[in-house]
């Protein structure tokens, strides 16, 4: 009987504070609505950089996708032996993908590219067979060229170290300035967050003073700026991703299809959308939450 | 009850000694004036009954709680025995005056039924009957402070504590403030403590009178006038 008295008060006594938090947004409404803002700002800024760089990595995966290495196999070897080679190839670490050449297709994708003038008295014993080679990561091309040159029938491997090591620099470079901007970004948003809500709370310390001075303890005082927080942070969060969501579709649907045909390949929304509100609605909820926590604290020393 | 002995307090910021081995007893159902000049030490009495500050040395008892060793997050039970009351009244803006009580009861965990019983009994006893809705800025200084009276008494202290109730109100509703102090200690039989430098009061009701000088109990005296000249 008495655990039931408990459960009722305490049921009574936690819906009262979870009708308060809610009270309190409308009650400080201005403050509510700048810290709203403010969270949907630094979201949406840190989204957009985040999806920059997401979209620029993805574009350098793309070229260094092109940047292939083809190994030629020996003249003395018939296209079946030649097409026997292909397991073992792919057997070689790094490799993601072989496509067999053929001599004759070579000669054609030759004839294709340059004038067919050039071959007039050649045969196309002059090709090679030979296999396009994509690696899972150009980093390791080196490595992955000696692998291919030590297969027994391959005669001579085409790399382009050169470009895969720039590629590599350029893809390294982008990695470590958009983390660096994006946790400096992280910082600046959590401070902003974090005062706003510092400020939105400034005003209640008299409150918060008097039901100190009730015998209120932390916890029953905490608990309504954390459902306040935690519905702000919701609501920042939600607004900034439908707002995300519609800048980044307006920008990859506008912008992008100008440029149709060249290196740009965006992400599409699909693939995003999902890390993309998990992140916004998380981190929302956080700074929410403990920006609200963390800016009543003081007051609870009395 | 109030149980100091030896009480000493130094405020580390400015280097002052604010109370210098203070002694006195408050017996649960007296009504006591606590008066001296600025700086004497009477908020900081004050402030070591409510729990904000500690005392640096001494034994301090409030209601069979040892303030020196009691716990920060034990201090909401010291502070729901007793009743505070402030010269500027201290009532959320936002809220009319039945929640104003009402917010006193929900903090401690009282279920509704029994708010809705109690806080209309207070508000009739402090004479605020008919004025629930009302907000705290539709108030006269004089409602208001009832306002924190009824907030005060409403989950049954065993002592109230004012400082300087009356700094606000004109001398008629400042007596009548006071009478209703008394009506509460002998009707409900709780402690009342006033901090007041307002003479006439003090002489009105000619109850027991501790005069603070210097962090230092100056006089304790039942019966007699205000203990206690104006420099």
């Amino acid at each position: 009987m008495k655990r039931m008295c408990i459960t009722v008060m305490s049921l009574s006594r936690s819906a009262y504070l979870i009708r308060e938090g809610f009270r309190s947004i409308s009650t400080h409404g201005f403050m509510s609505f700048a810290s709203v803002t403010i969270i949907m700002a630094c979201l949406i800024i840190m989204g957009s950089v985040s999806l920059l760089t997401l979209n620029i990595d993805g574009m350098i995966k793309n070229l260094e996708d092109q940047n292939e290495v083809v190994a030629f196999v020996d003249e003395a070897y018939s296209e079946e032996d030649a097409r026997a080679l292909e397991n073992r190839l792919t057997a070689i670490d790094n490799i993601s993908n072989v496509q067999f050449v053929s001599r004759t297709d070579a000669m054609s994708n030759f004839m294709d590219n340059y004038s067919r003038d050039l071959m007039v008295g050649i045969d196309e014993t002059v090709f090679r067979h030979r296999y396009v080679v994509q690696l899972t990561d150009i980093a390791l091309m080196a490595q992955t060229k000696s692998a291919l040159e030590a297969v027994e029938g391959v005669a001579k491997v085409n790399a382009h170290l050169d470009y895969a090591r720039i590629f590599v620099t350029i893809r390294n470079v982008v990695t470590v300035v958009s983390l660096v901007l994006i946790v400096i970004l992280v910082f600046i948003s959590i401070f902003i967050m974090s005062n706003t809500i510092k400020l939105a709370t400034f005003n209640r310390r008299e409150e918060i003073a008097i039901m100190k001075m009730v015998g209120a303890t932390n916890s029953f005082i905490r608990l309504p700026f954390i459902i306040e927080g935690l519905v702000l942070g919701i609501l920042g969060g939600g607004l900034a991703f439908l707002a995300e969501l519609g800048l980044y579709q307006l920008v990859t649907g506008r912008v992008v299809t100008s440029l149709t045909g060249s290196f740009i390949r965006v992400i599409p929304i699909t693939q995003v959308a999902l890390p993309m509100f998990i992140a916004f609605m998380g981190t929302g909820i956080l700074v929410g939450v403990f920006g609200g926590v963390n800016a009543i604290r003081n007051y609870l020393k009395v | 009850m109030v149980e100091m002995k030896d009480v000493k307090v130094v405020y580390q910021s400015s280097d002052t000694v604010a109370l210098d081995g203070i002694s006195m007893r408050i017996d649960d159902g007296e009504f006591v004036f606590l008066v001296g000049p600025s700086g004497s030490g009477k908020s900081t009495i004050m402030k070591l009954i409510t729990g904000e500050i500690r005392a640096d040395a001494g034994k301090i008892t409030i209601n069979d709680f040892n303030m020196r060793k009691i716990k920060r997050r034990k201090l909401p039970k010291v502070r729901r025995t007793l009743g505070a009351i402030f010269q500027d009244y201290r009532l959320i803006e936002n809220m009319n005056v039945y929640d104003n009580v009402a917010f006193a009861m929900r903090v401690v965990g009282a279920p509704n039924r029994v708010i809705r019983k109690r806080v209309p009994y207070v508000l009739e006893l402090v004479g605020l009957d008919g004025r629930e809705k009302r907000m705290p800025n539709e108030l006269s200084g004089g409602e208001q402070q009832r306002v924190a009276i009824a907030r005060a008494l409403v989950n049954n202290p065993r002592m109230i504590i004012a400082d300087e109730p009356t700094g606000n109100l004109d001398p008629v509703r400042s007596l009548e403030l006071m009478l209703l102090f008394e009506k509460i200690n002998k009707e409900m039989g709780t402690t009342i403590m006033v901090v007041t430098h307002e003479k006439e009061l003090v002489n009105a009701l000619e109850k027991r009178v501790i005069t603070i000088e210097n962090g230092r109990v100056a006089s304790d005296e039942t019966d007699v006038y205000y203990g206690y000249e104006l420099k």
